[in-house]
């Protein structure tokens, strides 16, 4: 039972060596690949696109918002970074449906190559938002002090990116390597499917967790100004649309926006 | 007992104890941390978004702390490197 790709070789000649990782990677980059050349050959802003681009643009627009939901700012410099991620690792995990298939992101080593990128666009972005010397400050940010801790914590956090999606995708092929071995027929196929959800939900939180880590880097700058107050105000707006029929709504939402969750609380009663 | 055979033992035994303990801390965090997220849900339903992706980013936090206790257990019972090294001792 091997339960690492890397150890499946389908070729190999000296030092070169095709395994299950590679191969599978290729086979993802080629279907992502083909997949966006077809849709996106006959681009239309008509009013009738056709049905590969309403997908597209759907996809497409589904990343921005996210990205525009996280970090409070245009999506326009990561949805390509941010996308690239996303789209590889959910069309790696959604292709486990396939028998003879081992997803790449079961790899320690793919999954350490991802966070390694995600580890050196953060400073790229950083830097070319706020410049050299204003990045390397924001790791001396509350004092001198905190600097090994920081930037201990920049390294944890990439190993930690790399071995939870690893993690997750390893124990789905475990978990049901095990169970056939147990239970064969009904199990394996109720946790297959479990695993479908995981891969997913792991494609997302990557990708939604690269983008924390980019806005952390960009944020700095003008940290407490725009965004919280807009995100503050659309909360207490909302608020009050819905718990108009309170009294003390408006008196309690112009007192402090951070209990916000007050009006409604008092409304629940 | 031989050298190996205590080797085989203690892995066993401690990769057990791992996922064991390593999953108990985790499924109380991720309890709290649903059960919170429901109630706020609950409360403020326009927020939902926002709270179901923390909460989704938060959970996947917590996770992996248990995904990191199955990654040891993992290398214990199939990767371990001591086992390997006492197994290529004795067939050298």
């Amino acid at each position: 039972m091997t339960f690492n790709p890397d150890d499946i070789l389908f070729w190999q000649w000296g030092l070169l060596k095709l395994n299950a990782t590679l191969i599978f990677t290729w086979v993802v980059m080629a279907i992502i690949l083909c997949f966006t050349w077809l849709a996106t050959r006959r681009l239309t802003s008509g009013t009738h696109p056709s049905r590969w681009q309403t997908f597209m643009e759907m996809v497409v627009s589904l990343i921005r918002d996210q990205i525009r939901e996280v970090s409070h700012e245009d999506p326009g410099p990561y949805q390509s970074f941010i996308g690239a991620l996303f789209l590889f690792i959910a069309v790696a995990n959604l292709l486990t449906i396939i028998p003879g298939y081992r997803p790449p992101t079961g790899s320690l080593s793919t999954t350490t190559a991802l966070a390694i990128c995600v580890f050196l666009a953060v400073p790229l972005y950083g830097i070319q938002s706020q410049g050299l010397v204003n990045y390397l400050r924001q790791y001396t940010r509350p004092s001198m002090f905190m600097l090994p801790f920081n930037i201990i914590g920049e390294i944890s956090r990439t190993i930690a990116l790399a071995v939870r999606l690893f993690g997750n995708m390893m124990s789905g092929t475990v978990v049901v390597a095990v169970l056939i071995s147990i239970t064969p027929f009904l199990f394996p196929i109720v946790l297959q499917l479990l695993g479908l959800l995981t891969g997913m939900i792991q494609a997302y939180i990557f990708a939604i967790l690269a983008m924390v880590y980019i806005s952390s880097a960009l944020v700095a700058r003008k940290g407490n100004e725009a965004p919280t107050t807009i995100t503050t105000n659309s909360q207490t707006t909302s608020n009050q649309t819905t718990n108009s029929s309170t009294i003390n709504t408006t008196t309690k939402t112009t007192t402090n926006s951070s209990d916000a969750n007050s009006p409604t609380q008092s409304g629940g009663q | 007992m031989q050298d190996i055979s205590w080797i085989a033992t203690v892995s066993i035994i401690t990769a057990g104890l791992t996922i064991a303990i390593g999953s108990i801390g985790p499924a109380f965090g991720e309890a709290r941390a649903l059960a919170q997220a429901l109630s706020a849900i609950a409360q403020q339903p326009d927020e939902a978004n926002t709270i179901t992706r923390t909460l989704f980013v938060g959970l996947a936090m917590i996770e992996s702390t248990a995904i990191y206790c199955f990654v040891v257990t993992m290398i214990l019972l199939f990767a371990n490197p001591f086992w390997n090294h006492f197994v290529s001792q004795a067939g050298g």
